[in-house]
């Protein structure tokens, strides 16, 4: 196996790259990602070598974008669309949660509807308001998506391709704070399936889970923790819709403590959604309420206070010393 | 009431044939059909009629939780639908049960649909491309522009083989074009260049919004701003809506870019059988609809190039006939399993709707074993 070491832009780019070159039907579609290869550079060059009609500068318009996507996949294409950002995905709300999500089952699985849509989101850029939201929540309860959320560059090449074969539609969750942090990519072997969730670092005390942006917070976490004496497994969900219960449970066995963090508003999330189903099948093991450690239920706020509302470092061990206080 | 200057008619409210300037570039088609199709056009608008009529009266008898009534709106339906080439595809609202019919769907289909038997459930590639209704007002305008757009990349526009050459047909109404969706739809459509026509039928309107709270200018004037050739015809006039629906075609297949059509109609029944039209509508209104009425005008037509009673006697046998097979058809329909719900959410596995479908089946069977 060869490794690369890559920025997780440049590996999903890579990604884009080599699914556009095993199945002419893939087609990217979004603004600003041909020419200029998007605002983050994750297209860039792919409009050069696949050209116009493979790589397309749409007009400015998201329920357009993902709509017209939906009247490609019936077509017997596999479009890629690209949110520029993740507040900006909810004029596309409709096509996506009423006509993507539904479409296979109205068509009694006469249709399938293999569109990705791939949306940078999250905070840690300092941006304005509505570039910095993480919404999956939204999508991860909608029956009919799939969501997931790469944490590191190998994942981002590895994940947007699996994206794309997929036969239903995927949210492609990518932790923009993430896109210029180098690491490394395997070029061949076999990857991870696309929803199983990961430990990626082994523990006895305490389990923390998180996806996206939170995974490098929570290994962060728990070297603080090391060098304190507390031995904390961290496990990378990667995938929110479906959900892969069997690694969390089995570390909570182990554990019988857990911390659910992210940087979406905790108040009906895919964290409160991991606490519940982990008190469901893991109550007699948990030796301390599951903690959640969320976004503030408020807006996000300007970009001077963003380091208020993120859930940083200090916010997960102050979570993790809760638990160990039962 | 709302036909303009520039409403093209070819026939006229008495039935005769309409020769001027502004028929002249729709004439030769119609004196190119064969008698068949003419004859066609009224076999379907009269059976399509009294089948509409049997399915509302199936809903007032407590078979349909719901009926969606076309009466009034045959010509513009059964003009356009035969417009279009087998290979061409047609993505309609929720009431284009003449269109559907044409294509080859099963009436009994929709009967289902709003039985609460399925959400749609029939196959596009085995009812003629005839897509599945969308209730989101307008949401299918940008699937069929994606669809166009997708003929286009596959090279089956503008080669001059007529079995090659592909367009889509979109329905919609009066009310949809407020929606943001359809107006995307127009920008896609004319900077993708889509094989593609726009039908709009403007019914007059939105359940109980009349068409003059969507827009303060004729609807066949708007798409002039995204760039795209529209024509206002009169929706009753089923010769004005082949013709128009053809020539919108050729030109979409022909690689000339999308074309608009405002059918000017009227619904003269309510919006759905949960509707009741008399508490915002004048009979007035209806009155002056009612005698432009699509299906007498075209008889009219046919009786005076003469085409005899048995011809009509025929037809009204084989609407007594589809009314009474979609009614003893509907009478034998059954619940669909339970397991339904939880089939074809997904294309591929998926894990937490398999384990809900196994916990519902092991729920169930619980009962069942208490009840022995």
């Amino acid at each position: 196996m060869t490794e690369r070491m890559l920025p997780m832009a440049k590996a999903i780019n890579e990604g884009l790259r080599a699914a556009l070159a095993a199945d002419p039907k893939v087609l990217l579609m979004g603004e600003d990602i041909g020419t200029l290869g998007g605002v983050f550079r994750v297209t860039e060059g792919l409009k050069a070598e696949f050209g116009e009609d493979r790589v397309l500068d749409t007009p400015l318009a998201e329920s357009g974008i993902v709509g017209t996507a939906i009247g490609l996949a019936m077509r017997g294409y596999r479009p890629v669309c690209e949110v520029q950002f993740d507040g900006f995905i909810y004029p596309g709300f409709d096509q996506i949660t009423s006509q993507l999500a539904k479409l296979t089952y109205r068509h009694e699985g006469d249709q399938s509807f293999p569109v990705v849509i791939r949306v940078p989101y999250g905070g840690h850029i300092g941006a304005v308001e509505h570039h910095q939201e993480s919404p999956e929540a939204y999508f991860a309860h909608t029956p009919g998506l799939r969501v997931v959320s790469p944490a590191t560059p190998n994942d981002g090449y590895w994940m947007i391709q699996q994206a794309i074969a997929s036969n239903d539609p995927v949210l492609f969750f990518e932790p923009k704070s993430r896109y210029w942090v180098k690491g490394e990519v395997a070029d061949d072997g076999v990857p991870a399936p696309l929803h199983q969730s990961r430990v990626v670092r082994t523990g006895t005390q305490v389990t923390l889970v998180g996806h996206g942006a939170m995974v490098a917070q929570l290994l962060q976490a728990a070297e603080v923790a090391a060098a304190e004496g507390t031995s904390v497994e961290v496990i990378d969900l990667r995938s929110l819709s479906p959900i892969d219960y069997a690694p969390i449970v089995a570390s909570v066995h182990k554990t019988g403590r857990l911390v659910v963090a992210q940087e979406a508003p905790g108040n009906v999330s895919v964290g409160s959604e991991v606490a519940a189903t982990v008190a469901e099948r893991a109550f007699y093991s948990l030796e301390a309420p599951v903690l959640r450690v969320s976004g503030f239920d408020t807006p996000f706020p300007p970009a001077k206070l963003e380091g208020v509302y993120l859930p940083d470092v200090d916010r997960i061990l102050e979570a993790v010393d809760r638990a160990l206080a039962y | 009431m709302s036909y303009t200057e520039a409403t093209v008619q070819l026939l006229s409210p008495q039935g005769s044939l309409i020769e001027n300037d502004a028929t002249a570039p729709y004439l030769p088609l119609i004196r190119d059909l064969d008698e068949s199709l003419l004859l066609d056009f009224h076999r379907q608008m009269v059976v399509v009629r009294r089948f509409d009529i049997e399915a509302g009266n199936l809903q007032r008898q407590g078979q349909l939780a719901l009926w969606i009534p076309s009466l009034g709106q045959e010509a513009a339906q059964v003009g356009s639908g035969y417009a279009a080439r087998t290979q061409d595809h047609i993505f309609p609202a929720y009431r284009e049960h003449a269109v559907g019919r044409i294509r080859g769907l099963d009436l009994v289909k929709i009967i289902e649909m709003l039985r609460g038997l399925s959400h749609g459930g029939w196959n596009p590639a085995d009812t003629g491309n005839f897509h599945l209704f969308t209730l989101v007002i307008g949401s299918q305008a940008l699937h069929a522009t994606g669809y166009a757009m997708g003929m286009r990349f596959d090279g089956v526009v503008g080669t001059g083989d007529p079995e090659v050459d592909a367009a889509t047909l979109v329905y919609f109404g009066d009310g949809a074009t407020s929606q943001g969706d359809v107006n995307e739809a127009f920008v896609f459509a004319a900077s993708y260049h889509t094989p593609q026509v726009f039908f709009l039928q403007n019914n007059h309107w939105a359940i109980s919004v009349p068409v003059e709270r969507q827009s303060r200018t004729p609807l066949y004037l708007r798409p002039a701003g995204f760039g795209i050739p529209s024509v206002q015809i009169d929706g009753n006039d089923v010769l004005a809506s082949y013709a128009a629906t053809r020539l919108g075609l050729d030109a979409a297949r022909a690689g000339e870019g999308p074309r608009f059509i405002e059918a000017l109609t009227y619904r003269m029944g309510a919006h759905t059988t949960s509707d009741d039209p008399t508490k915002y509508r004048e009979d007035e209104e209806t009155r002056f609809w009612s005698e432009r009425d699509p299906i007498a005008r075209y008889e009219a037509y046919l009786r005076a190039q003469g085409v005899g009673e048995e011809f009509f006697r025929e037809v009204a046998t084989e609407a007594e006939d589809l009314a009474a097979d979609a009614r003893r058809r509907t009478l034998e329909l059954t619940d669909p399993p339970t397991t339904k719900v939880f089939e074809h959410v997904y294309t591929d596995a998926h894990p937490l709707v398999a384990e809900q479908a196994d916990w519902f089946a092991a729920f169930e069977a619980g009962y069942e074993g208490a009840a022995e």
